[in-house]
């Protein structure tokens, strides 16, 4: 499942989108969890008994806010999240 | 075997006995739908399913399981799991059409977009968590400024054939701009539609996230109202939505479903 966590409002789209599908096996323990500096991500059990990663329910409507940091205006640097997810389970809209 | 599915969403509670027989066809046996007030959400869907088994002659031990789901599904304390909202709604949806690839579902509080894989699963899903102008409360705190029933906002949305575009994204500001129409003598109307064409065209691109086969279903209480219906066929750019019989009942008839066939 692509499961697309965040919001639209008047200043842009703001979506992270996890393919749990790429998510069940992870091959690098769930890098993703300490690779988010803000620690954005947790593990959940999903509808279908996998354990898949999640965008914490506190995060979801702060997207545009919480990502800003390794999101500079210039010289914007690999998004760690997605450095740490090798098997590129993980995009952002924006 | 008797298995219950319990829908505790932001506005109402509801509740889906069916009954599957050893094919694993399921039937519905009942449906029933509480607006929960002053109670608690553990209450509310005490309440409700109480009331439901009563309706039929059932009493708790009757039921072989019971699954939940909805925005406030951890209330739930006597059921057996608890399932996202997208599972229970690409599962029920599978009851009516089969053939459904795209479910959009539009409750109170959040509208939705589901892709499923024609097997009852959702294989993407794409949601707004941080508004309701997206949803049916938006549509219903319109009706109210311009002092009609939720029925009559519906059908005087369909007498228009203006295109007004409303620019506020919140609800709090979307009211402003109805006032303001209001104001310039706009005629209801046409401010009906303005509105509904807005949530149409926010749920639209919510829904575009996931993207739009055909068949598209229309889940949640927002399918009562014909001009909202109107509105999201013209944002998707589709002439049908398949429209389901008690579509506020699809998310807790899934469960019911996911429940039997754990059962099964």
């Amino acid at each position: 499942m692509i499961a697309n966590y965040g919001y639209k409002d008047g200043s842009g789209e703001y979506y992270i989108s996890i393919d749990t599908d790429k998510c069940i096996d992870c091959p690098v323990g769930r890098a993703c969890l300490t690779g988010c500096p803000k620690g954005m991500f947790e593990t959940m059990t999903d509808d279908y008994d996998d354990e898949v990663v999640q965008i914490k329910q506190s995060f979801r409507r702060n997207l545009a806010y919480d990502c800003a940091d390794c999101k500079p205006s210039s010289n914007r640097p690999p998004l760690p999240c997605v450095v740490a997810c090798t098997p590129a389970a993980i995009k952002h809209s924006w | 075997m008797i298995t219950a599915g319990i829908d505790m969403g932001s506005r109402t509670v509801k509740v889906v006995l069916i009954d599957t027989e050893a094919s694993g066809a399921p039937s519905v046996k009942k449906t029933h739908l509480i607006f929960p007030g002053d109670l608690d959400g553990d209450a509310a869907a005490e309440k409700a399913y109480d009331e439901a088994l009563s309706a039929v002659g059932l009493k708790r031990d009757d039921v072989s399981s019971v699954y939940a789901t909805g925005a406030g599904r951890v209330m739930v304390n006597f059921a057996k799991e608890k399932v996202t909202e997208m599972s229970a709604g690409a599962k029920g949806v599978s009851y009516f059409y089969p053939n459904a690839r795209t479910i959009v579902d539009v409750g109170a509080e959040e509208g939705r977009g589901i892709k499923t894989d024609g097997t009852g699963k959702a294989v993407d899903f794409a949601g707004n968590e941080k508004c309701a102008a997206g949803a049916g409360s938006f549509a219903e705190a319109m009706s109210r400024a311009l002092q009609l029933t939720l029925k009559e906002f519906g059908e005087a949305s369909l007498r228009s054939d203006k295109t007004i575009p409303m620019n506020a994204q919140c609800t709090v500001f979307a009211e402003s701009e109805v006032v303001s129409l209001i104001h310039s003598s706009t005629p209801k109307e046409d401010i009906a539609k303005a509105v509904l064409d807005a949530v149409a065209s926010r749920v639209c691109a919510m829904v575009r996230r996931v993207g739009i086969d055909k068949d598209v279903v229309l889940i949640g209480g927002m399918v009562h109202n014909p001009g909202f219906v109107s509105s999201l066929k013209t944002a998707m750019d589709i002439d049908e939505v398949k429209l389901p019989d008690i579509p506020e009942f699809v998310a807790a008839l899934g469960c019911a479903m996911l429940a039997a066939e754990a059962k099964h």
